[in-house]
């Protein structure tokens, strides 16, 4: 029998990974990813909540969150290029110019 | 309808195999040393997490997040990782991802006991079986209706989150216009 405890056990797994990877690597790339793991354990939530509630809120928020992630790649990717190719490097400890 | 035992069982056991596959993504993603691989992983999951959405009836979302996420996303991140041409020299030196990865999940995890906790509190008689929605649940007429009449100002406000980020990233690309 599947509850809502099992689907939110999943999001709470992927949310976990996803911190671990945005706390322990340095590839600016990984930590990128990491971020889209820790929005995708919220909308696996979200998705959860509206099925088990019978309202489709929830499914409008993972909706806009998916609209907001498409803005934030493109974004984020374009200030990835641009260190890139400032540093010619991809570790997030050489990018340190605000502590100095 | 009712579903029949077989039905439950498959549901069970499809649920087994997403969840372990979008979980498993995850985790290669956040362990491999060039993004690449982790970039290809990281879609892997996404398929599994859009099984999970359809299992939830939420067919427009398990499309959506193959199409954009799986998609438009995931291809925009190889394509600038590969525009990039990103060398072994490049990435962090002295990196030991394993061991990292392994430390920062072993200081995580009481915040996933504490999130364990919460799940023991919930109401669990509710099950996928006993709890119907409508057949037509989460289909895009009845979502597109329900985010046109009581979310229309968010949905103006995404159009305008998306013009924005793409002049900024023209701007960003090109400091001269």
């Amino acid at each position: 029998m599947l509850t809502m405890s099992h689907f939110l056990f999943v999001s709470a797994v992927l949310f976990t990974i996803g911190v671990a990877g945005v706390l322990s690597r340095k590839n600016l790339f990984i930590v990128f990813l990491s971020i889209e793991i820790i929005l995708n354990a919220v909308n696996l939530s979200f998705v959860t909540f509206a099925r088990f509630l019978g309202q489709l809120d929830g499914q409008i928020f993972t909706f806009l969150v998916i609209a907001v992630a498409a803005a934030e790649a493109a974004i984020g990717l374009a200030i990835v290029i641009l260190l890139f190719k400032n540093k010619e490097s991809l570790n997030v400890d050489d990018f340190k110019l605000m502590k100095e | 309808m009712e579903p029949t035992p077989f039905q439950l069982g498959l549901q069970s056991v499809l649920f087994g195999i997403l969840a372990l596959v979008a979980v498993a993504g995850a985790l290669v993603t956040i362990t491999r040393r060039h993004p690449l691989p982790a970039a290809l992983s990281l879609v892997v999951s996404f398929i599994g997490l859009a099984g999970l959405y359809a299992l939830l009836s939420a067919p427009l979302l398990a499309i959506l997040q193959i199409l954009v996420y799986a998609g438009a996303i995931m291809a925009l991140v190889i394509f600038v990782i590969m525009l990039l041409n990103v060398q072994e020299s490049d990435l962090p030196v002295n990196e030991n991802v394993g061991k990292s990865v392994a430390l920062a999940l072993a200081a995580i995890t009481p915040v996933l006991l504490i999130f364990l906790a919460i799940l023991g509190k919930l109401p669990n008689d509710q099950t996928l079986a006993n709890t119907p929605v409508p057949a037509d649940f989460g289909t895009i007429e009845v979502l597109g209706k329900f985010l046109y009449t009581n979310y229309l100002f968010a949905f103006e406000s995404v159009a305008v989150l998306l013009t924005v980020a793409l002049v900024g990233v023209v701007i960003l690309a090109k400091r001269r216009i």
